[in-house]
């Protein structure tokens, strides 16, 4: 009975298929889709190698502050880091009084944090103290597009973690800008870069709004003992930043693995060897009895009589 | 216990006769997994991963108790609350690593407890319920990970949460008022999430309870073992302590290595980026697609793209829900007297195509869809349902089985016999003794 | 794979000199690891290693437990509130404000040369939690009383900072949940309350900049 409900539900269900993998098949030869202009001239992200990557990477701090130096005095203008606070940066190596005189010193930060007057009870700001998150520069999202064009840029603080890629496409992004190529105007005529973006084939629309952020080398200008702030150098230096502020823990999440792999790896081996020590009586005995059951070392004792051997 | 030959409990301490005479937790413990539960001395590493699926329960249970502490389910707040874990509290990160990566664990390990069972024939009589139950189990699970994956509220989390409450929609007439009740509104919103975080929480636990029927269930016949033959005498089997208890042991330290391999230095390759974005109700992600344990039913969802006398969508839904429910009938669709796959070559042959065309289906859920990609699915899902709907009935009446072994210790044994007998006994006393 | 045996057949031995030999090994090496050596020590030697294996076992279960009971101590975010700065230019004599830390209530208290005076007056003996004034503020900012606002009965809110407010009996601070009252010094004279109001660490950081915990 069942079985007759069965082979009607499997032959309906394969013949809704069969039509349907006929249309399907039918379509893609009748009016086979056409390669879209982002598939044919998007480009996967450059190699980009960072001292965090790795299973026992690391931040490299002098790389990780020239980021945020590039990051305050170029990215801040649009983007905010609201996940990082400024207690944070210790771990960039700055001490507490550098980072309480970086947040409340008013050099980059445009908007102060939004507080209560405390006398009239209306809004107002109040100097940023380390406890605090690095504060947006627009108060909310339609502001944000009103001065952009109605483009968002969006929040850095995940953004490595939040675009396939990661630090490599960030810096892909940064360097990638050109001129759109000749040879895509002539295979796809209406797809020329609409006015106020800006071709980058790193992205998947290939039309981005964002002007190129970095354009010109020792535009931010490191000090003493640093490389040379090239376009180049400067967004591998805010891409590392980035990676830090997406996870800050990274450094911690290596230590600690590699101790409770090396841990779980030895206990494994224990547990293997313990393992083939209870059954080594299971493999050799019919019925499971120990070695020091009087039957088993009767058995034992003539069978060594025999053989001759003594002890 | 149902084997006569079990050892029953005897209390080794004042202690513990004094708790046993007053709560019989001690001889219930000893009968269900100490020395007084036998178990088929022949079970190869597939068996191991029941107590696996039941670690990463308890995993998932004791993360998510430790993250419910600083998680907060408001629309505004709760994306920032997983951030606030990730990098304010103490060992935070781990904590949210921890219950991600073991939720792809837990369906790791449960995938291939099924796949055991579908190959050695676990389902068979008289172990019908324990499918029945861990099937239900699966589903609970499903539930619990797709409303878990909704909390996080980002792009993925909306997205998704949309999706697959949009299923109910395909249902005539009674669908929408499903969706809206289920919601608590038009669209996943304040009152989806906090009733999500709410079942989220809840559901674990129910999954603990049947997952203790379900090991109820098993110990009346006992486990099954690769050879399908049933255990005969003493001979056939072993007491669960220490022999399974040592074996479960060390390949549990195996796995939680390779865990903690993936929590630790790839805490992210299962993921989605696109769930690092806050959700976004106007700005529809480029590819939804849910987490990797679900594909394989994406891919059923989406094959069918032609109406014919149902909505296609309404075909999908249909499709996706009657594939894990279909699965309830499997004792009666495959009713072959001979349980263990390694005895039925044809079966096996059909079920090496069955696992390759599920990774099939879990491949084309996550590919950007394409015609090749559609029509590959539609294939794969045809076969998915022709094999257990068509094919597996049909084996089962027709097959031609190879001849079973005597025993289990029979087939176990490999000659141990004459080799661990005192030296001097004849042929014949061997053979008589086996 | 087990070794498949059609139904029926009995098992059949071969080679039976080579079995003898190998029995003897197998029947050896069954017993006791090493010619000569007892067979307590065989076992006892044997069980080491399970042992070995559940020890490692449950340090690895105890050392999951660390991170579980660690994840409830206060979260970095919380920590970094933990000390708060005040400014006390604009409180005069005899005046004094509300103030927040830790997310609880701290008078800051500007005492008058008579308050000062009132609070040496007082005999020790007399305090339910002798304490001097000396001891309850800084060396040349005596005039200065920073308190935590929380009675020390059980937990309300004394009055006496404000314009107009009670306060009490002995010129401090009044609480009018259950009666207790606390002197200049905001030591407690009467009532329930068995200690004077908690003060916190603080420190001048200028002198008109208060960094309290």
């Amino acid at each position: 009975m069942i079985r007759m409900f069965s082979y009607a539900a499997g032959a309906i269900l394969t013949l809704v298929l069969m039509v349907s993998l006929f249309a399907t098949v039918k379509e893609a030869i009748v009016s086979p889709a056409e390669a879209s202009v982002e598939y044919e001239y998007h480009r996967e992200p450059k190699d980009l190698k960072l001292a965090s990557d790795g299973p026992l990477g690391k931040f490299d701090r002098a790389q990780l502050q020239r980021g945020l130096q590039v990051y305050t005095e170029v990215c801040a203008a649009c983007h905010g880091i609201s996940l990082v606070s400024f207690r944070d940066l210790a771990a960039l190596g700055y001490n507490e009084g550098q980072i309480k005189a970086f947040a409340g010193s008013g050099n980059f930060w445009k908007i102060e944090v939004a507080s209560v007057n405390p006398d009239t009870g209306e809004a107002s700001t109040r100097k940023a103290t380390p406890a605090d998150r690095f504060p947006s520069p627009y108060p909310n999202d339609t502001a944000a597009r009103a001065a952009n064009r109605n483009a968002l840029p969006p929040d850095l603080s995940l953004i490595a973690k939040a675009r396939e890629g990661g630090a490599a496409y960030t810096y892909s992004l940064l360097v990638g800008y050109e001129q759109q190529p000749a040879e895509l105007l002539k295979h796809f005529p209406t797809a020329k870069t609409p006015e106020g973006l800006y071709y980058n084939p790193y992205f998947a629309n290939l039309n981005l709004a964002m002007p190129p952020p970095l354009t010109s080398e020792g535009q931010v200008s490191y000090g003493e003992g640093a490389p040379k702030a090239t376009v180049d150098q400067m967004s591998k230096d805010v891409s590392a930043f980035l990676v830090w502020t997406a996870e800050p823990k990274l450094e911690n999440r290596h230590r600690t693995g590699i101790v409770v792999v090396v841990f779980l790896l030895f206990a494994t081996f224990l547990g293997y060897l313990s393992y083939k020590n209870i059954w080594a009586e299971a493999k050799r005995k019919v019925a499971p009895k120990g070695p020091l059951d009087p039957d088993n070392m009767a058995r034992r004792n003539r069978a060594k009589g025999k053989a001759g051997i003594e002890g | 216990m149902s084997f006569s030959w079990a050892k029953p409990y005897e209390p080794k301490s004042n202690l513990s006769k004094w708790i046993d005479d007053r709560l019989p937790l001690p001889r219930l413990v000893y009968g269900a997994i100490g020395g007084g539960y036998p178990v088929p001395r022949n079970l190869n590493y597939f068996w191991n991963f029941g107590v696996l699926a039941g670690i990463f329960l308890m995993v998932q249970i004791v993360t998510g108790i430790a993250l419910a502490m600083h998680y907060y389910s408001s629309i505004d707040g709760a994306f920032n609350s997983v951030e606030h874990i990730m990098r304010n509290v103490n060992a935070g990160w781990m904590l949210r690593y921890a219950h991600a990566n073991g939720a792809s664990f837990f369906f790791i390990v449960v995938y291939i407890h099924i796949f055991r069972s579908l190959f050695y024939g676990s389902y068979k009589a008289p172990r019908e319920l324990i499918w029945m139950l861990g099937l239900v189990i699966y589903l609970l699970m499903m539930a619990t990970a797709f409303m878990g994956y909704v909390l996080p509220w980002g792009q993925m989390s909306y997205w998704g949460a949309q999706v697959i409450t949009g299923f109910f929609s395909a249902f005539p007439l009674v669908g929408e008022p499903i969706r809206i009740w289920l919601l608590g509104g038009y669209t996943p919103d304040q009152a989806a999430l906090t009733r999500f975080f709410s079942l989220h929480y809840l559901m674990p636990f129910v999954i603990a309870g049947v997952v203790m029927l379900h090991i109820w269930s098993l110990h009346i016949p006992g486990s099954n073992n690769p050879t399908g033959v049933d255990v005969k005498s003493e001979k056939d089997t072993l007491p669960f302590h220490p022999f399974y208890t040592a074996k479960d042991g060390w390949f549990v330290g195996a796995v939680l290595t390779a865990y903690c391999l993936m929590l630790f230095f790839a805490p992210n390759a299962l993921g989605h980026p696109d769930n690092y974005i806050p959700a976004n109700p106007l700005s529809t992600p480029a590819h939804i697609v849910p987490e990797w344990y679900f594909l394989p039913f994406y891919a059923i969802l989406k094959a069918f793209t032609i109406d014919f006398i149902l909505p296609a969508k309404l075909w999908g839904v249909l499709a996706m829900f009657g594939s894990i429910l279909l699965l309830f009938l499997l004792p009666w669709l495959d009713n072959s007297p001979v349980r263990s796959g390694n005895y039925r070559p044809v079966f096996k042959r059909f079920f090496v195509i069955l696992v390759i065309d599920v990774l099939v289906l879990g491949w084309a859920g996550g590919a950007t869809v394409t015609p090749t990609v559609v029509a590959i699915s539609q294939i794969a899902t045809a076969y998915y349902f022709a094999h257990f709907l068509i094919i597996l009935p049909l084996i089962a009446k027709h097959e031609d089985t190879l001849p079973l072994p005597s025993s289990i210790s029979a087939s176990a044994l490999h000659g141990e016999l004459q080799e661990s007998a005192p030296i001097g006994t004849s042929k014949t006393a061997i053979a008589a003794a086996e | 794979m087990p070794h498949h045996v059609p139904i029926g057949t009995k098992l059949i031995t071969t080679k039976p000199i080579r079995l003898r030999v190998s029995m003897a090994t197998l029947e050896q090496s069954a017993g006791s690891p090493e010619p000569g050596a007892n067979e307590n020590d065989g076992v006892r030697r044997r069980d080491f290693i399970n042992i070995a294996a559940v020890s490692f076992a449950g340090v690895g279960a105890a050392a999951v437990v660390m991170p579980m009971l660690y994840q409830m101590n206060p979260s970095a975010d919380v920590l970094a509130l933990a000390s708060s700065e005040v400014d006390i230019s604009k409180i005069a004599t005899g005046q004094a404000i509300k103030t927040v830390w830790r997310k609880q209530p701290v008078f800051v208290r500007n005492l008058t040369p008579k308050e000062i005076a009132e609070a040496n007056a007082v005999d020790l003996g007399s305090l339910r939690d002798p304490q001097t004034l000396a001891e309850r503020t800084k060396p040349d900012k005596q005039n200065w009383l920073i308190t935590l606002g929380v009675c020390t009965h059980l937990g309300c809110i004394p009055l006496g900072t404000g314009e107009g407010e009670n306060r009490g009996p002995f010129g401090g601070y009044f609480c009018p949940c259950h009666g207790s009252a606390y002197d200049t010094a905001a030591r407690i004279r009467s009532g329930p309350a068995p200690t004077n109001l908690v003060v916190p660490e603080y420190a001048f950081t200028s002198d008109t900049v208060v960094t309290i915990g």
